[in-house]
């Protein structure tokens, strides 16, 4: 970023997240937005994990408790086809995790409520494959 | 909206009282605030009003004065007109949230009135709480009397706000002797207050979803420095516009402020310097001495912050003595006001000889009797055309005399 002088910014060290007056920006997903350099999607704090969280799609439920509690909106929830009554529809799913943003706080999978868990915190150079391989299985309850 | 109050010519004010019309006048938008003694009227009045009808925007009471001060950031980051009063301990626990109200420059209105700080705890009235917040990054303004209380709680407004300002505003005025002295005092009609304080203008507030804004940015060594040199010009480049709400306002009341307050100055030879309800005793007790053949005069910072170096060093121009009077003792150092005012008075052609009185800590009396004793060691020092007294004194102090340097 240049560095500017005194004389040559907002006062009250404010920083805007667009350059442009922005409309119905709610419904625009983060990928679609113009956003400006300021804005903090535009830095990465993925150096920031020790651990990271792998996404397992078999045992998710669409919960989305792991979207709302994610403090870096790092969940992604995308429209995607979904088979429901042997009927294919569009509907938002989890996809994912936003590697960028995510800071590999483990919120996401201590609050799943699947068994096994849909998402697990793993060395940050753990291979992906290797993890869904392994994953745990069903725990059931205590009798 | 709210119901109008109908006022009378001279209303019986103390100055909680003037202050908590003048917050009503304005119309202020969010009020978050943690009363504490002696600053308590300020709100339970304007608590009242709003129970009434009186007032239209939002009362929040908060769990500690570190809340209230940062309600009041929080409001005035969404775009509102805020206010809030405090002293003292009070005062103390905003000041992590003073700087970064200064910082994002939301130009919220702080009534302060003044109380010792604590240890020993006291309540009674001292410069104390302004004196630690001088450096905050607000414009001060300092005031004698409940009808200065009210006048100077509207001008707060109207500087602060303005679009070349934008920086927090705190309305000095002492503790009991000021805040619960009731006295005349002229206030303006419901109308006439709002429309000389205006609507309030927003800057870049949070509440602009068309325009999304982040408040309390982060900056390291590579911008911190920048934003705060921004600051500070514009800080200190505000004396036009608090000159200009100051002659606004004579010509709209007939009551007149300047940036440096002189009396009896025109033909002075020796001068106190002296902040708040102080000044109304030593003008009298100038006037007294005039009696007897001695030419003296007082001076008063009306703005504390920006600090009117240029103007004070002017007023005190051609006196051959000045006494000045700190209701503070700066920890370790010699009284804000003389080590302030012998740095503008160092550049002047004249330098006048400067001692150092502190006094009234903790609600002491400041008598006549005292401030006589001040003025004539002052002529004492002119005559002498050299210091015959040591610099920092200390008046109505008992035990074993005690002075420095």
């Amino acid at each position: 970023m240049e560095l500017r002088g005194w004389d040559e910014f907002e006062i009250g060290s404010v920083l805007f997240s667009f350059n442009e007056k922005v409309e119905n920006i709610p419904n625009v997903q983060q990928e679609d937005r113009s956003y400006s350099e300021n804005n903090s999607f535009q830095a990465s704090v993925a150096h920031w994990r020790v651990e990271k969280p792998i996404f397992n799609v078999d045992h998710c439920i669409d919960c989305f408790f792991c979207w709302i509690y994610c403090p870096d909106s790092s969940i992604l929830a995308r429209e995607k086809e979904v088979e429901k009554k042997g009927e294919k529809i569009m509907e938002q799913s989890m996809v994912g995790i936003d590697y960028v943003h995510c800071k590999g706080c483990g919120v996401c999978s201590s609050v799943c409520p699947t068994d096994p868990k849909s998402l697990l915190m793993v060395d940050e150079h753990d291979e992906e494959e290797r993890v869904l391989a392994n994953w745990p299985k069903k725990e059931g309850k205590e009798k | 909206m709210a119901e109008k109050m109908e006022l009378h010519e001279v209303e019986v004010w103390d100055g909680n009282m003037a202050a908590s019309h003048a917050l009503r006048q304005a119309q202020v938008d969010v009020v978050a605030a943690y009363p504490i003694t002696p600053s308590t009227p300020i709100v339970q009045n304007y608590s009242q009003f709003l129970a009434d009808g009186q007032v239209d925007g939002e009362f929040v009471m908060v769990e500690s004065e570190h809340a209230a001060m940062s309600g009041c950031v929080g409001a005035a980051a969404a775009g509102g007109r805020v206010a809030t009063a405090t002293s003292s301990q009070g005062f103390a626990l905003m000041s992590e949230v003073l700087y970064q109200a200064a910082g994002m420059r939301l130009p919220i209105v702080l009534c302060v009135v003044n109380r010792a700080l604590a240890s020993p705890l006291n309540v009674n009235g001292d410069h104390s709480d302004m004196y630690m917040g001088r450096d905050a990054g607000w414009i001060n303004l300092c005031s004698y009397n409940p009808q200065e209380a009210y006048d100077l709680t509207l001008m707060s407004f109207k500087i602060g706000e303005d679009l070349d300002v934008r920086l927090p505003v705190m309305m000095h005025q002492d503790g009991f002797i000021c805040s619960h002295t009731a006295q005349s005092v002229r206030a303006l009609d419901d109308d006439s207050a709002y429309k000389f304080v205006g609507d309030y203008i927003p800057k870049n507030p949070m509440l602009d979803f068309e325009k999304p804004v982040t408040y309390g940015s982060q900056t390291e060594e590579d911008w911190h420095f920048e934003h705060k040199a921004r600051q500070h010009n514009d800080h200190m480049n505000s004396f036009p516009v608090i000159e200009r709400v100051f002659k606004e306002f004579k010509e709209l009341t007939g009551r007149e402020y300047n940036l440096v307050e002189k009396y009896h100055m025109d033909d002075a030879e020796i001068a106190l310097v002296a902040l708040g309800t102080t000044v109304e005793s030593a003008i009298l007790t100038a006037e007294e001495l005039r009696k007897e053949g001695i030419k003296a005069g007082v001076v008063s910072l009306r703005v504390l912050r920006p600090f009117p170096f240029i103007q004070i060093a002017e007023a005190l121009k051609g006196v051959k003595a000045v006494a000045t009077l700190d209701r503070s003792l700066p920890g370790g150092a010699l009284g804000m006001l003389y080590n302030e005012i012998t740095a503008s008075l160092y550049h002047s052609e004249h330098r006048p000889l400067v001692t150092n009185y502190i006094y009234g800590l903790g609600g002491r009396d400041m008598t006549i009797g005292h401030l006589k004793e001040v003025f004539k060691e002052t002529k004492a020092n002119a005559d002498a055309g050299k210091l015959t007294v040591p610099i920092q004194q200390f008046i109505g102090l008992r035990g074993p005399k005690l002075t420095f340097y």
